[in-house]
């Protein structure tokens, strides 16, 4: 990339939905008070017209770019966000928010539940995408945001930025959904679903009630073993290991001989590190609750200005490029301007999130939004 | 503007189309007649292209596009949507010529096609007395590099049109100078026809 990184940045906290006014949830459960983690990059300009929502996949958190100080690794969307980048800090204000159910510093089962003083664990209230989004406009308006300029996210990060214009039609411009979908099918609920019951098989996990001793780290290690081959193309990883053997093995052992073993177990374990067995639960949950395949998202009054720029990539498997395709079929039906561009590149699901082929999505967002009417 | 518009294929259609019309180019490339038609009269316009790179550059002129090929139909535009459906220089490249220009008038009220005339004097003469496959500047390729499926002359086209019940609307016939008025058949390069259901 041509253009350097925002340097360091901090994570900041807003709550709301404090004792008396509680956050009614989609499933008629309140919670309260709620803490948002987010951070922000670049300048909100006078009027407040600059501002876009970046929204973080499953495992991801409101880190997007910069970097911590004393940390090594910059944030998980840094190659796109900066000056000169895709979401351009020159021009831009950008928000990244971590979801409600998340453990990365916004409310989720990991939190201390006020009632009893303790971790929520499986106490805290199922969450829904739309929760997700509801929560955010909180933070929204409370930052004085009338409208967003753009939203925009991979994978669930786009479920969310579909939700946005679901939920928010007039507070939305831009709508950037990459590799997502209307609706989980049947497959991407089976994949969540192992990895749930890997997680709740490990005996540590103990009815969720595992906060201050041994976490269910084998079992939340296994289910993001198998994320991490849904995220991959069996092209990406034929080149990434063919079949090679890793140089410590010791063959015929069940340890870990081929370095595609080695690389899945390394995942697993360091997900382990920094991610909450809970939140799994909870996060897939609400992304095969996820549905807008009916069409009724698209709200039936005129959104003046509203559209969509639509990205897939034709080696993703578990996010395939027909559900892109049905997104936009509905939105051209009903007249929304609307883009979509295939990608062609082999890394499968991920592919957003890949450095290297940063360049063509970045050309791409930064162009759209770059169109003013 | 249309005097700074350079292909004359592009100008011929430019004129044809109103202003503030919804246009709908199917194969659009990188974008150069939508821009202008976007520009220069203001119409709501759509592309379909089905190369990546082209894709790009039609968003970097801040077109909307849809990454498709043309072949499979439009099933995501409901009937009647566009006042016009463009296929410029692609029908040539199309394998099921039925469905597209079936589904161009089922989403567009008139379509604008327009093709290489593969009937043109030189393309003959190379044929007859060259023994060759006509390469001239509206076919450029050789035979074993074109991208082009179907050799069809204007003869050709009015035929498909009256079989199919289609009404010609207009016709416009150019070589490199311009408009071509004599014998159109045997001295067009290019035609560019308007027809509707």
């Amino acid at each position: 990339m041509t253009s350097k990184s925002i340097g360091l940045v901090e994570t900041k906290y807003f709550t709301f939905a404090e004792s008396g006014s509680e956050f009614k949830l989609e499933s008629g459960r309140t919670l309260g008070p709620i803490t948002l983690a987010y951070e922000t990059y670049g300048q909100l300009n006078a009027d407040k017209s600059n501002a876009i929502l970046v929204m973080h996949a499953f495992s991801g958190d409101a880190h997007a770019a910069g970097l911590h100080a004393g940390d090594k690794h910059s944030g998980w969307w840094d190659f796109m966000i900066g000056p000169g980048r895709g979401l351009d800090t020159e021009k831009y204000f950008m928000i990244c928010v971590n979801v409600i159910g998340g453990c990365k510093g916004s409310t989720g089962p990991s939190s201390i539940n006020p009632e009893t003083g303790k971790p929520y664990g499986i106490d805290f209230p199922l969450i829904t995408i739309g929760d997700m989004v509801r929560t955010q406009k909180h933070l929204i308006d409370h930052l004085g945001i009338k409208k967003l300029y753009g939203v925009i996210g991979g994978s669930m990060g786009g479920m969310l930025a579909l939700q946005w214009v679901a939920s928010f039609p007039q507070s939305v411009e831009c709508v950037i959904p990459i590799a997502t979908t209307l609706k989980h099918s049947p497959q991407q609920i089976a994949f969540n679903e192992v990895g749930r019951q890997a997680i709740m098989a490990d005996l540590a996990w103990n009815g969720g009630n595992y906060y201050g001793g041994p976490a269910p780290e084998k079992g939340l290690a296994v289910a993001r073993m198998l994320g991490h081959i849904t995220f991959m193309s069996n092209e990406s990883m034929e080149k990434k290991f063919s079949r090679r053997l890793k140089d410590d093995n010791s063959g015929f052992n069940f340890s870990a001989d081929f370095e595609v073993e080695g690389y899945l177990q390394y995942r697993g374990m360091s997900f382990t590190k920094r991610f909450d067995a809970n939140t799994y639960l909870y996060i897939t949950k609400a992304m095969d609750y996820f549905d807008l395949s009916d069409g009724k998202w698209i709200p039936k009054e005129e959104l003046p200005g509203v559209r969509f720029l639509v990205i897939a990539f034709k080696s993703d498997w578990l996010y395939p490029s027909a559900q892109s395709q049905e997104m936009v079929k509905q939105l051209t039906m009903r007249h929304i301007d609307a883009t979509y561009c295939e990608s062609d590149s082999t890394y499968g699901h991920d592919t957003f999130l890949i450095e290297s082929e940063a360049g063509k999505q970045s050309h791409l967002i930064k162009h759209f939004l770059a169109k003013r009417k | 503007m249309t005097q700074l518009i350079k292909r004359v294929d592009h100008k011929i259609i430019y004129d044809l189309i109103d202003d503030g019309s919804k246009v709908l180019d199917l194969g659009c490339g990188t974008g150069d007649l939508l821009d202008l038609l976007v520009k220069g009269k203001g119409v709501k316009g759509q592309g379909v292209e089905l190369n990546n790179d082209a894709i790009h550059v039609c968003v970097e002129k801040g077109l909307s596009v849809f990454h498709s090929d043309i072949d499979s139909g439009l099933p995501y535009y409901p009937d009647q949507s566009f006042d016009y459906v463009i296929l410029n220089q692609s029908l040539q490249e199309v394998k099921k010529i039925d469905t597209v220009i079936a589904e161009a008038l089922r989403v567009g009220k008139k379509a604008i096609i327009g093709f290489p005339n593969f009937a043109h004097l030189h393309d003959r003469l190379q044929l007859c007395f060259g023994g060759r496959a006509p390469v001239s500047s509206s076919l450029p390729y050789e035979w074993h590099s074109t991208p082009n499926l179907r050799f069809l002359s204007i003869k050709d086209f009015r035929n498909y049109c009256a079989r199919k019940s289609y009404k010609v609307l207009a016709a416009q016939y150019l070589d490199d100078q311009g408009p071509v008025r004599v014998l159109p058949n045997l001295f067009a390069q290019l035609a560019i026809f308007v027809i509707t259901k």
